[in-house]
């Protein structure tokens, strides 16, 4: 039993993810509460060198082949033997691919509370969760004696979880891993498409409010008359009126262009975090309390079919 | 094969949220209750594995307002046994839903079961890899396609950036669909009808509801935004106008 905050750091063909370091962070702030130490863990194989610049007093690290790719059996194993022997005052999971793949498995199998979707700790302690699309804030006292803790992005600046100066490196015993019930095939890629949104200097996006594919003609033809490009949030991609490839937020890209023009998208946090890198968000929304007019700029409250086609006519003719 | 798909019922949040007076948790008196959009891919992405490889499909869910909607809709699209669980779910958390699920999935001898990859409303993880491990099944989540084959599914998960892993899981195995391969079908109002008489609902009683794993929330409340939009206001028109002006101040006309 430990008052430490251990930080399950993911990675991904040799790269850390920037929610890593958003934990790093968050762990820090836990750890000065609790009177501990932040100890990054990190699974995987000749991966050694990914630890250099985490922001922790220490870094775990447990080599083993079957570690090499993510699964969710080996690190469920893993992480199992570890926590259990370590006892640490809670683990932070990204709420992530990852992540949550493996901290409710755990917390069934350990035994241990799990706090999901924390976007941060309070000065005392407390975690607060963000949950209905962003809509609600959840606050408590950090269950023991172990917390398992899935964090989201948005509380805490990654560059903070960053460090110039190398962390020390020890290495953690890892249990047999047999009998796993899940394996790495292959990796594939993602589609290129035509454009690379991520970009574009110029997007226009659309969400789930421009109802029906024929729609997307419409945000097409703003595109084409002011210079840009569209894209969409995940239920347009889901319904197949647009390509995977201009699919903005968790699974799809970050973008960062000089204005992102929102067409009926409700900016739940998983969008809002791929867009907050754009220099100007104007955002178009039916819904006042939408909180994609509390990352945008710029508002307007107002039907997208009222204003697209004499906003493209007006564009047109201002060139 | 024997698909079971699980599904959760959510508070929309189209309507107004409003904490209870208590200060610490939803006020769900009013609430419009709908199915996790997320269980609805499941749903689709079971009656997809029944089209092409045959077998059965099973949804259950928990006895919420509108719990009957979603189990007629999905007969109507081709579910062929539907399961209502029964107690009271308000404000249940996951731990306590996977622990009275896995007692009923035990009985059904599932070759795969599928649940949304997480609902707006989870607190304490999700119901799926919950549901895994108290059926000491495999879990694999974040999917957006699936094959079976030979005891074996082979299913595709989505990590960030695009990124795609193909991975085999052992079956019997629990899925966390984050997207069915194609959209969850549209089925008209007059065949959801017609599956309310042909189809019937199995009731079953959850034996008990332990939320043990789960948090205490001390609070809640909406969150206050460090900044907001300015807002452009006026008719069309005068938007357009002003968003024009916009778009020229920042030298992109």
């Amino acid at each position: 039993m430990s008052q430490d905050i251990y930080v399950l750091i993911e990675h991904l063909r040799g790269q850390v993810a920037e929610l890593s370091y958003t934990m790093l962070a968050a762990g820090r702030e836990l750890a000065q509460g609790a009177g501990g130490n932040v100890v990054a863990v990190l699974l995987g194989h000749n991966a050694k060198e990914l630890g250099k610049d985490f922001a922790a007093d220490k870094v775990l690290y447990l080599d083993h082949a079957l570690l090499a790719d993510f699964t969710s059996d080996a690190y469920q194993k893993a992480l199992a033997d570890l926590i259990g022997k370590d006892q640490p005052r809670a683990v932070l999971f990204g709420n992530s691919s990852i992540g949550a793949d493996v901290a409710s498995v755990l917390s069934m199998r350990l035994d241990l509370p799990l706090v999901s979707s924390c976007r941060s700790f309070t000065q005392d302690g407390k975690f607060v969760s963000q949950i209905c699309g962003g809509k609600i804030m959840a606050e408590g006292e950090l269950p023991g004696p172990t917390a398992l803790v899935t964090m989201v992005p948005g509380g805490y600046q990654p560059d903070q979880g960053r460090s110039a100066a190398a962390p020390s490196i020890t290495e953690a015993p890892v249990p047999a891993l047999e009998a796993l019930r899940v394996a790495l095939s292959k990796y594939i890629e993602p589609e290129t498409g035509d454009v690379d949104i991520s970009k574009e200097p110029l997007l226009i996006a659309v969400g789930r409010g421009i109802q029906n594919k024929d729609n997307i003609e419409l945000a097409e033809n703003l595109a084409q008359a002011i210079g840009g490009v569209v894209c969409g949030s995940r239920p347009v991609i889901d319904q197949g009126w647009l390509a995977t490839s201009r699919l903005v937020g968790k699974s799809g890209k970050h973008v960062k262009p000089k204005i992102y023009f929102a067409m009926g998208i409700s900016g739940a946090p998983e969008h809002a975090e791929a867009i907050m890198q754009s220099d100007t968000i104007i955002a178009i929304n039916t819904d006042p309390k939408a909180p994609i007019f509390d990352v945008a700029k710029y508002g307007v409250e107002g039907d997208i079919f009222d204003l697209v086609e004499v906003l493209t006519e007006k564009v047109q003719q201002a060139k | 094969m024997n698909i079971i798909v699980l599904a959760k019922l959510v508070p929309d949040l189209v309507e107004e949220l409003t904490i209870d007076p208590g200060g610490a948790a939803l006020d769900l008196t009013f609430a419009r209750w709908i199915i996790n959009e997320f269980d609805d891919h499941a749903i689709e992405q079971g009656i997809l594995l029944k089209e092409r490889g045959g077998g059965t499909v099973t949804v259950l869910v928990p006895d919420l307002d509108g719990a009957d909607d979603v189990l007629f809709t999905a007969a109507a699209k081709g579910a062929d046994r539907l399961i209502k669980l029964g107690g009271d779910f308000n404000g249940v958390n996951n731990h306590a839903l996977a622990r009275a699920f896995a007692a009923v999935v035990k009985e059904l001898q599932a070759d795969l079961i599928l649940t949304g990859v997480q609902a707006h409303d989870d607190l304490d993880g999700s119901a799926g890899p919950l549901l895994a491990e108290c059926l000491q099944m495999p879990y694999v989540g974040y999917v957006s396609g699936v094959s079976i084959n030979d005891g074996k599914s082979l299913l595709r998960k989505e990590y960030p950036g695009g990124l795609l892993a193909e991975m085999e899981v052992t079956t019997p195995a629990v899925l966390g669909i984050q997207a069915a391969e194609q959209p969850p079908r549209y089925v008209a109002v007059s065949k959801v009808r017609q599956a309310m008489k042909t189809s019937s609902i199995e009731e079953q009683d959850a034996s008990s509801l332990d939320p043990c794993g789960g948090p205490t929330v001390g609070r809640m409340f909406q969150p206050e935004a460090a900044a907001h939009a300015t807002m452009i206001a006026g008719s069309p028109d005068e938007v357009a106008d002003k968003l024009v002006d916009l778009f020229k101040e920042l030298g992109v006309l």
